[in-house]
């Protein structure tokens, strides 16, 4: 009996050298001096940004007027005096974001297949990536300048660019999920002798739907939104009509299109709401 | 009907799964499989349909030789091995009936199967199943809304709509409770009675094994040190197989109560 009692002292005793010491978390830096370097050397920089940028005190005071006859404009939208080149406007950019979305959601989908490491070959899965990279790197402005330089002033560039822009996000997304789906419910399927077609629609397709209608929602909503900034180079739809507005330096037609653009943008939110919680 | 000679699987890591295994098995004989986690079970019946591909070695079912075939091959030949998995492996968002009817997905062309318009054969011989294990009436719920044991049977039937000559049952009753893996155990050995299935089932529960199949085979780092009688388990087998441990207690004849009627009930 005592010498067990001995012996659980005996292998106890780091544990009574811990006892009642405090306990922290270990920290990421290990070494104080580091550590503290490190902060001192952001702070530092921080401050040092901060001022480089210059204010215009006086320019900024004259702005104001500016920016509160803005403000002021949207108690007082004007829906009416430009009310035809609103509607155009609007109907074109609903036009370029439908088309732009479903042609570039049904081409997303065979790239996202190919882009997802667990499911396509090592070449396919190269190109996929490509596509997916130079998509995702030409920002939406840049390529439509570029193409309306190619096809002109006009909704076709808008039409093109968004569904370009599509692809690079939506195939991305996709692909990521496909690679975090569930691989046995997909070994399942192969193992029943499906061929690859219906073992993608079988054992990959009910993983990752919820997910790309979810996608697909949030990317028609996007769509939307560029298609009123596509405008201002050019690329046709309701950025076109709101670059005329702030130009003529009619900000009652701006607030009007803004707030137009806010309803349906919530309105979209709100439906994908709906369409999310049905299909999950 | 399945015969395998030297399988041998190496996996890119170097690690060697399975090391020249050898094995018969005939018509209609159902077959455990033991062995420690790592042993190399799983390997082994995926192996045999090619889920894993072997690195060596060969395998025959019947006299259809499975590590040469074709892509195309491979697929006619996977109709005949149905596979009954840990965790089920049910396709969590379509429903019960599509589940087993993805079992048939190999004979059936892609529009088909696609618009879910399975031939009346498959769609009846479906029911005909769902009854057998108790559950025509969750025809048309998701496989996610069932249970661990309801969700399993839903797995056996999809093995079975393929109307198989092999079952290829990975630890089958790993995640369920004591009561439910005997009820898992008793239904698949029926079946395989019933149609005169053989079968290989990998598991960890040694008195479950004994208690439902005619042979035993245990696998260790890869190859085969037990093959034999479920009543020849002995302590030193065990200790073989598994390493050193008190094995009495697991090998005790474990008492078979009488509820056979269970499984249609539920």
């Amino acid at each position: 009996m005592t010498t067990f009692a001995d012996g659980v002292l005996h292998t106890h005793r780091e544990l009574d050298d811990m006892l009642g010491q405090r306990w922290r978390k270990p920290r990421l830096i290990r070494r104080p001096w580091l550590r503290w370097t490190l902060w001192a050397g952001f702070i530092a920089y921080l401050i040092a940004s901060y001022m480089t940028v210059e204010v215009n005190w006086s320019r900024v005071y004259e702005g104001l007027d500016r920016g509160w006859a803005f403000v002021l404009a949207f108690t007082s939208p004007d829906f009416f005096s430009r009310g035809s080149d609103i509607w155009d406007g609007m109907v074109e950019s609903l036009i370029m974001t439908v088309a732009a979305s479903v042609v570039g959601i049904l081409i997303s989908i065979p790239i996202g297949l190919g882009a997802a490491r667990n499911i396509a070959p090592l070449p396919v899965y190269m190109i996929c990536r490509g596509i997916v990279a130079v998509s995702r790197a030409l920002q939406e402005i840049i390529v439509a300048i570029l193409l309306v330089a190619i096809f002109g002033f006009g909704p076709l560039a808008g039409f093109l660019t968004l569904s370009f822009a599509t692809i690079g996000f939506l195939s991305k997304l996709l692909a990521e999920d496909i690679e975090s789906m569930d691989r046995v419910q997909a070994e399942a399927v192969r193992a029943s002798g499906a061929s690859w077609l219906q073992w993608v629609n079988y054992g990959v397709q009910p993983q990752v739907m919820p997910r790309l209608i979810g996608l697909s929602m949030y990317r028609i909503d996007i769509n939307f939104r560029e298609s009123a900034i596509l405008g201002l180079v050019g690329a046709g739809g309701i950025g076109a009509t709101l670059n005329t507005a702030f130009d003529r330096y009619e900000y009652d037609t701006a607030a009007a299109i803004l707030i137009l653009i806010i309803v349906i943008v919530m309105a979209l939110e709100y439906l994908s709401g709906i369409v999310r919680a049905r299909v999950q | 009907m399945l015969r395998l000679e030297k399988l041998t699987k190496t996996y890119k890591t170097g690690d060697k799964a399975l090391k020249a295994v050898d094995l018969e098995i005939p018509e209609g004989q159902v077959l455990a499989l033991i062995g420690p986690s790592g042993a190399g079970k799983s390997t082994l019946i995926r192996c045999v349909n090619r889920l894993v591909e072997p690195t060596e070695g060969k395998a025959w079912l019947g006299d259809v030789e499975l590590t040469t075939l074709s892509q195309r091959g491979l697929r006619k030949a996977r109709r005949r091995m149905g596979m009954i998995f840990q965790e089920y492996a049910l396709v969590e968002r379509l429903t019960v009936m599509e589940n087993v009817l993805s079992g048939r997905l190999g004979y059936v062309g892609f529009w088909r199967s696609l618009l879910r318009r399975y031939p009346q054969a498959d769609v009846d011989e479906a029911f005909r199943l769902l009854d057998r294990v108790g559950l025509l009436h969750m025809a048309d719920k998701r496989a996610d809304e069932l249970s661990g044991g309801q969700r399993q049977r839903v797995g056996i039937c999809r093995a079975l709509i393929q109307d198989p000559a092999l079952l290829l049952v990975d630890e089958p009753t790993a995640s369920l409770d004591p009561k439910t893996s005997r009820q898992i155990m008793r239904l698949i050995v029926e079946l395989c009675k019933e149609r005169g299935l053989a079968a290989i089932i990998n598991i960890h529960d040694v008195a479950l094994a004994q208690m439902f199949v005619q042979r035993v085979i245990g696998l260790e780092l890869g190859a085969i040190v037990f093959d034999g009688k479920p009543e020849d388990l002995t302590p030193d087998v065990l200790t073989q197989i598994y390493g050193e441990e008190d094995w009495e207690a697991t090998i005790k004849k474990v008492e078979d109560e009488d509820d056979t009627g269970e499984v249609a009930a539920q």
